[in-house]
């Protein structure tokens, strides 16, 4: 009765909240909370400098810069794209719609693993795709990106396909009574309706590629200081039994997430917003 | 009144209507909608983009898995060392999803239901996980459970084994799952509100009785939607499980690491009929989870109707 007493802000006839809030808690302390303490712990024991060595040598940028540069452009080639497909899947009628409707959230349940060889193959230099290609991708930052593109294809088109179905036509129509042509009306129409659907879906793609590891090590040839991403380094650090610089880079990389959660956060606060005055 | 009217003039008045009517739908379908040409480019540059980097990505799984014939593809599903990954695969999902099913349906019901402070914070704090790099999630529970760690001196004078070890596995893929029955039931049920289950209570009905009669029935498809995605993690999950497994081949192996070993081999058609199980795993989630969507979507209208 000690949850219910204390925390309660309204009277409830319903039982069970102690249980129900006690286990919650409790579950989420140990399999959550504790375990993810022990990595700010683990660098609270290192020195200051020791700290800053470990999380900015010259091959922790470089990885610093892949990570965040390749997760970049793997997201706004997905803003991009995301939005036509998003356009076309809400707005056109074509042969099979349903399934390829489906088969968008692929990236969420293909195992990273698999889409990791998957593209690799494609993507090399005698795979359906790399052989057509003038440039190397498999082995290369490029193929980093690629990777990323992949496992963040689904957020925009799943954060936009909603906004765009539930916009009311009136819009539209009086945007062309007024002389608008069809253009203009979706740059000083549509787009302002869509831009904080479309922001949250860039940066929850974003968010993921950040920490992606499964689809980016097959591709990526993992040449220290050229395509090296910022996980790989902390597992190569593990097994060269370097706990605190692995810890250090973990520390750096999970702050980082916080932040874009963060913004994520604000931004779905926005949309919300956004939409409840339309 | 239109009864009076003469047979031939509201023949002709109502093929005047209908043909004006035609017009300006007509017109509004063009002020509100994009020119053939725009349209057709649009949908070529939308498949185009899904074909090079879901449907091509796709197919070559299993051109790959089939490229040696039948015999390779079934020697390198059978044998030992991928049977023991697919076992120990199926274990790690099948403890991770009811924990985390046993969770979610906690969390939910806390959240949902009651009115408490720090409701915000909690919320935050459940979708964490989400958040963390697969290869960090693995990390922490080195730092804790690993010999370095904080309990790794005592595990090792009890003789357990947790990290490099089928503990270990779970653990990360729990943590990994965390939040997916939970993100799932929370704002259907927070839709739902409470009235039903008060009626019940003050009709006199037992906590227990209130969850499976009334909460249970309302959620199910939602449940279920959440256990299929939370399922499919579990089983495909690379990053964090390759970081506390050992990758001692035949044993601590689960699927996507066994595939990474095969692969490191060059031993591509067997990785690639490994990979093509997982494939289709994935197929039939996004199968399942397309038939489940819908009916979630008619749990959420049914709520929001009740709401207003």
């Amino acid at each position: 009765m000690f949850l219910r007493k204390t925390l309660l802000t309204r009277h409830s006839v319903l039982p069970g909240f102690d249980l129900a809030l006690g286990f919650t808690l409790l579950y989420l302390s140990f399999i959550v909370l504790i375990p993810l303490s022990a990595a700010f712990l683990k660098t609270a024991t290192m020195t200051w400098p020791a700290f800053w060595d470990a999380v900015t040598a010259p091959r922790v940028l470089a990885s610093y810069r892949l990570t965040f540069g390749a997760s970049l452009a793997g997201a706004l080639v997905n803003a991009f794209f995301g939005l036509i497909v998003a356009w076309v899947l809400v707005r056109y009628d074509f042969p099979a719609k349903r399934f390829i409707d489906a088969l968008v959230d692929l990236p969420f349940a293909l195992p990273t693993a698999v889409a990791g060889i998957a593209l690799t193959a494609l993507y090399s230099q005698n795979g359906w795709i790399g052989q057509y290609l003038p440039f190397k991708v498999s082995f290369t930052p490029l193929g980093v990106f690629v990777a990323l593109t992949f496992i963040g294809l689904p957020f925009v088109v799943r954060t936009v396909q909603p906004v765009l179905e539930d916009l009311q036509k009136e819009f539209e129509e009086a945007a062309a009574t007024l002389g608008a042509s069809r253009w203009q009306t979706f740059r000083l129409v549509i787009f302002p309706i869509l831009a904080p659907a479309l922001l949250t879906g860039f940066a929850l793609a974003f968010a993921r590629a950040l920490g992606e590891y499964g689809s980016v090590i097959f591709i990526a040839g993992n040449i220290p200081m050229v395509s090296e991403i910022t996980p790989l380094l902390i597992i190569t650090k593990l097994e060269q039994y370097d706990y605190q610089g692995a810890t250090a880079i973990a520390v750096v990389m999970l702050v980082a997430a916080f932040i874009v959660l963060l913004g994520i956060n604000a931004l779905q606060g926005w949309a919300r917003s956004r939409q409840g005055r339309t | 009144m239109s009864a009076a009217v003469p047979l031939r003039a509201g023949a002709s008045a109502g093929a005047g209507a209908g043909a004006s009517a035609g017009a300006s739908a007509r017109a509004r379908a063009n002020a509100t909608t994009e020119a053939p040409w725009v349209k057709w480019t649009l949908i070529g540059v939308a498949l185009a983009f899904l074909t090079f980097f879901l449907f091509i990505p796709l197919t070559v799984v299993f051109v790959e898995a089939l490229k040696k014939g039948w015999g390779v593809y079934l020697a390198a599903v059978v044998e030992p060392d991928a049977v023991s990954a697919i076992k120990l695969t199926l274990i790690a999902a099948a403890i991770s999803v009811p924990m985390n099913l046993v969770f979610g349906v906690a969390a939910a019901w806390s959240i949902a239901k009651f009115e408490f402070r720090g409701k915000n914070l909690l919320l935050t704090l459940i979708d964490l996980p989400f958040s963390v790099s697969p290869v960090i999630s693995g990390l922490i529970f080195v730092l804790v459970f690993g010999l370095q760690g904080w309990f790794g001196e005592w595990l090792r004078d009890h003789d357990l084994k947790v990290i490099f070890a089928v503990p270990g596995i779970v653990l990360a893929t729990v943590f990994i799952t965390f939040p997916f029955v939970a993100r799932e039931l929370i704002p259907l049920m927070q839709a739902q509100g409470t009235e039903q289950e008060e009626a019940a209570r003050v009709l006199g009905a037992g906590g227990w009785q209130i969850f499976w009669r009334i909460t249970m029935p309302n959620v199910k498809w939602a449940l279920l939607y959440g256990v299929i995605l939370c399922n499919a993690r579990a089983m495909g999950e690379f990053g964090a499980v390759s970081v506390v497994s050992g990758h001692i081949r035949g044993q601590t192996t689960t699927m996507p690491l066994h595939i990474e070993i095969l692969y490191n081999e060059y031993q591509f058609a067997a990785a690639f009929a490994v990979a093509s199980l997982l494939a289709l795993l994935a197929l039939v989630t996004l199968a399942l989870k397309y038939a489940v969507e819908q009916r979630v979507k008619a749990q959420k209208r049914n709520a929001g109707d009740r709401a207003e």
